[in-house]
């Protein structure tokens, strides 16, 4: 026995890709936001291109993990490193769909005036990119405190969420001119906020790795 | 829940000086198939041989503890080791066949303990190749000698021929570690099919043939019994750390 070489540099490959892609996500939101915000056009078709590689990377995972389950026989926390891979290399892919989700209600303002300067929006997305960071810091580290940590972000940025809900209300109920542009505000928090509940899984996947128990955090 | 087949209490196994086995309990169940795993020296061996004092031909070999079947020690003085052999059959590692036909070796049992009516010994004979899926491999040769066949149809009649006397428990000792794939896999198969009549424990080096055929596992280090458990929640998420090392290839 002894021989896991094959084994261990596949965990690598997997938890490097993971990495890259946690990073490519963060930028993703950061410069959809960014496109938001400053209704920057260019900036918002470059999320969407960029998202090619990260569906490219998740590939990339899921051929590697079956790859190993296939040759390695991976077992115990082996098998719970590759399982968790799988399903965090999904989340993350979700969440840059999320991501050009916002670069698109970006491109959809084009040539509009924004019925209100973006404050809490920004905030939200601030807080989702760190939890981007801090699960995959919490998957390389295997850190079940900072993976419970994602639920009450979470919880923070859900009432963020409800706040922009309502200030968008009370603006379209003013002015039903605004009505296309709020809902599309409105849909475009809730896109973070989703991004946000994928973390939370990926915090949950996180716990699984570590103990092999899945905790139920959203 | 299962019934229990037979348990182990504070099973100890010396060899002179040296402890191979300390103070194991393990409780088996009934029809259900458990495997011993650990690195080589781990005293799994040695605590299968106990099981049905096979350990007593070796000098110096002492043991301590109880072995439960029916509420009774097998080691205590009063057992007939020979019917305790009958209704703990072993299989050995490398398929050891008597030199003698395919038929003799399956009815030299039953014949030993008392069957003599030819047709009875017959339908033993065919119903231990069926069970062993052997039967319509061999039918047309049951007076041609056993070593005439492959090494995965040896083990197979080795595993027939212990049936046939009717054990309640079956020990396997690497029962496939001398075959090739194809025969390994109807081996496991057949350990699957048995274990509706009877309760097998398996020793194995192969950890993913302890994973493929059984129900509870365990991990044996040193003499010591590490983790004993379902074999599903030890090959996923097992307790002890050194469980986890040795089974995901870190030592041994």
């Amino acid at each position: 026995m002894v021989v896991r070489k094959e084994l261990d540099d596949g965990l690598k490959q997997i938890q490097d890709w993971l990495g890259e892609m946690g990073g490519r996500v963060e930028r993703a939101l950061r410069e959809s936001m960014t496109a938001l915000t400053n209704l920057d056009m260019n900036l918002a078709r470059k999320v969407l291109a960029d998202d090619l590689r990260l569906n490219q990377i998740e590939e990339q995972i899921d051929e590697a993990a079956a790859r190993l389950i296939a040759t390695q026989q991976p077992v115990a926390k082996d098998l719970r490193r590759i399982l968790a891979g799988i399903t965090i290399a999904s989340d993350l892919e979700r969440m840059g769909d999320l991501s050009v989700d916002v670069a698109k209600a970006a491109i959809r303002l084009e040539g509009q005036q924004l019925v209100k300067p973006l404050i809490d929006l920004p905030r939200m997305a601030d807080i989702v990119r760190g939890m981007i960071a801090e699960s995959i810091r919490a998957y390389n580290e295997e850190n079940v405190d900072l993976a419970l940590k994602m639920a009450k972000d979470d919880d923070e940025v859900d009432a963020l969420c409800g706040t922009v809900f309502r200030d968008l209300a009370a603006i379209m109920a003013g002015d039903s001119g605004t009505i296309g542009q709020a809902m599309l505000l409105s849909f475009t928090a809730r896109y973070i906020e989703r991004i946000a509940d994928h973390a939370t899984n990926i915090g949950e996947s996180v716990v699984y790795l570590a103990t092999g128990k899945r905790p139920e955090l959203n | 829940m299962s019934d229990t087949a037979f348990y182990t209490k504070d099973l100890s196994v010396f060899y002179g000086e040296k402890q191979a086995i300390k103070k194991v309990s393990i409780t088996f169940p009934e029809r259900q198939v458990v495997a011993f795993i650990g690195p080589s020296g781990c005293g799994k061996s040695t605590f299968l041989r106990s099981l049905n004092r096979m350990n007593d031909v070796i000098p110096g070999a002492r043991v301590e503890g109880e072995i439960r079947i029916g509420g009774r020690d097998i080691n205590d003085p009063s057992t007939d080791v020979v019917r305790l052999r009958q209704k703990i059959g072993m299989v050995w590692q490398k398929p050891n066949p008597f030199h003698k036909s395919i038929y003799e070796n399956i009815a030299f049992g039953p014949r030993y303990h008392g069957v003599k009516d030819k047709r009875n010994l017959d339908e033993i004979v065919e119903s231990s190749l069926r069970k062993t899926a052997l039967w319509d491999e061999v039918k047309d040769r049951l007076h041609g000698s056993a070593l005439a066949l492959s090494g995965g149809q040896q083990q197979r009649l080795c595993i027939a021929r212990s049936i046939a006397v009717q054990p309640s428990i079956l020990l396997m000792d690497e029962p496939a570690s001398a075959l090739d794939p194809v025969s390994t896999a109807k081996i496991e198969e057949l350990i699957a099919e048995l274990k509706r009549d009877y309760s097998i424990v398996i020793v194995t080096h192969n950890m993913y043939q302890a994973a493929r055929v059984s129900d509870k596992t365990a991990f044996f280090l040193m003499g010591d019994l590490i983790e004993y458990d379902e074999t599903q929640k030890m090959f996923t998420n097992p307790s002890n750390r050194a469980t986890d090392d040795y089974i995901s290839g870190r030592f041994g």
